[in-house]
């Protein structure tokens, strides 16, 4: 068995005096595709910011790739990185938001090529024409010169998808894609989310789309108060939950 | 019912903007023919100072210091700004402080004081403090001229107010932009140069444009410290020909003149701006 890409141990996190993780552990292989269930509150969201540092952790540590996230590990001591390393280990994790974020200031092109171009280091005609190819990854190349403003909410994720592959990331989180989304915009976004775990990528999923995890997750990690209660193959969690509280959440989103 | 004519709807009497018109009219009439037949304006010495040396050489000095003064605002606002964001620890005090001081003080009292700083410290010079050796001394007479006495007090000011309008412009920009700046790999600084800023612009530009025509004005606070701006410029002129009200006249004029200039300018920024966001 090969090292995990990402390896959470014993992560600890509280918002001021509320525990939010309760030493969550879990491993995700190479190509994993892996979605994290549970109602709302459950910490999924918080643990997926703490894959990629946008989030500190309490207690416990995370591992990318093997490298402790935000630390570099030293005779047995964990020493806090530099901003511009700590900024270089996030820029090789990508991550889309539930609210999309993309730069309204910017065209799409310019939302795809401007991290390239100003984190990357890629020259401007390299970014903009990996950008191009990027945008029809997910099937937008004609809206390169449009503002984000101008596009529907579905558009606009999957632009914002584009913008993380730009970086190319060696891993994908993605926090609640399709819940800003009207119903009939989901089915296009988790299209490209298909597509992508198709290709190989790494991709760890916060969601309500059960459907999603079914049909792609190789597993499903299902959360609730701030711990993993169920971890397993879809199939597994899905259709013989083990856990009470997993029954009562399914039986509610199915 | 279908054969109901098109209605046709009374305008009620606007009695009460005919009365004001008709005030405005007589009041507006009387103003234009004191400026005509007032002897005291004395349009002609008007006219005759618009272009005298003293005052186009007041008029530059006014613009440069307005230029200069603003660059200062706007360089201490936004250090002060930032400072203030969430996260600065020590330092957001240290912002609270100078704007608790440069706002709570008036600006007359801090040029004055800039002005006469070199009977608080004789001597201005680079070393180690609490009697250490100094590398470099100079006398604080020299170094504080009127420009630089006005230079300080606006600016030191002016930045105050501008980092409370920086301030407001960059939480106006939604949280979620630099977190998915910093996902992306963005550093701190890069985050505020090249996403933050450029969004925060947009309330940004309004306020600080107010504060370019506002600091215009303020400016002649500098005459206080005899520094030859077009306030003082026109004052050293009436000083000695006793022409103030036609001298006064000059000096509003050029005023008017460059406010309306920048409020043109103002208009034209905020249009290309309030475009690429709207």
């Amino acid at each position: 068995m090969t090292a995990p890409i990402v390896e959470a141990v014993a992560i600890w996190k509280s918002f001021g005096a509320t525990p939010v993780l309760k030493g969550v552990s879990f491993a995700a292989r190479r190509g994993e595709v892996m979605c994290l269930l549970g109602p709302s509150g459950a910490g999924k969201s918080t643990l997926l910011r703490c894959v990629n540092g946008l989030e500190a952790i309490d207690r416990g540590m995370c591992y990318v790739d093997g490298d402790p996230v935000g630390y570099r590990e030293r005779a047995g001591r964990f020493h806090p990185l530099s901003e511009r390393e700590a900024s270089r280990q996030r820029a090789a994790i990508g991550m889309v938001f539930q609210g999309f974020n993309l730069f309204p200031h910017l065209t799409v092109l310019q939302n795809v090529m401007d991290a390239p171009v100003r984190v990357a280091g890629l020259g401007r005609e390299a970014a903009a024409s990996q950008a191009q190819e990027m945008l029809r990854r997910v099937g937008l190349a004609e809206k390169a010169g449009s503002y984000p403003r101008h596009l529907s909410g579905g558009q606009q994720q999957r632009v914002a998808i584009a913008r993380a592959l730009a970086m190319r990331p060696t891993l994908m989180l993605f926090d609640e894609p399709t819940s800003a989304l009207d119903p009939e915009l989901v089915g296009e976004v988790l299209d490209v989310m298909k597509e992508l775990a198709a290709t190989g990528m790494t991709m760890l999923v916060v969601t309500h789309e059960i459907g999603f995890a079914r049909e792609v997750a190789d597993t499903v990690l299902v959360m609730d108060g701030g711990e993993i209660i169920e971890h397993g193959s879809p199939g597994e969690v899905l259709h013989r939950p083990a856990h009470l509280r997993t029954q009562a959440f399914l039986s509610r989103v199915l | 019912m279908q054969h109901r004519s098109e209605p046709i709807i009374a305008r009620r009497p606007r009695y009460g903007q005919w009365a004001g018109g008709a005030v405005l009219a007589v009041f507006a009439a009387w103003v234009v023919y004191q400026l005509v037949t007032n002897a005291g304006f004395q349009w002609g010495i008007v006219a005759h100072y618009m272009l005298n040396r003293e005052v186009i050489a007041g008029l530059q000095t006014t613009c440069l210091l307005t230029v200069l003064v603003m660059v200062i605002g706007i360089v201490v606002g936004l250090v002060l700004a930032v400072l203030k964001l969430p996260g600065a620890g020590v330092l957001s005090l240290a912002a609270d402080l100078y704007i608790w001081f440069f706002r709570g003080t008036p600006v007359l009292v801090q040029l004055v004081f800039w002005y006469n700083l070199a009977s608080l410290f004789p001597q201005i010079s680079l070393g180690i403090p609490f009697g250490g050796p100094k590398f470099f001394s100079v006398s604080s007479t020299l170094a504080i001229s009127s420009f630089t006495a006005a230079l300080l007090g606006l600016g030191l000011n002016e930045g105050a107010y501008m980092a409370e309008i920086i301030r407001a412009g960059l939480l106006s920009v939604p949280p979620g932009q630099s977190e998915a700046a910093k996902a992306l790999g963005y550093r701190r600084l890069q985050t505020l140069r090249w996403v933050v800023l450029p969004q925060a612009m947009r309330a940004i530009l309004p306020p600080t444009g107010n504060q370019v025509i506002g600091m215009l004005k303020y400016s002649s606070l500098a005459s206080i410290v005899a520094l030859p701006e077009l306030m003082e410029s026109v004052e050293n002129i009436y000083s000695r020909t006793f022409e103030t009200i036609p001298l006064l006249i000059v000096a509003s004029l050029w005023y008017l003149v460059l406010t309306t200039v920048l409020s043109a300018g103002q208009r034209v920024i905020e249009r290309r701006y309030g475009e690429r966001l709207a």
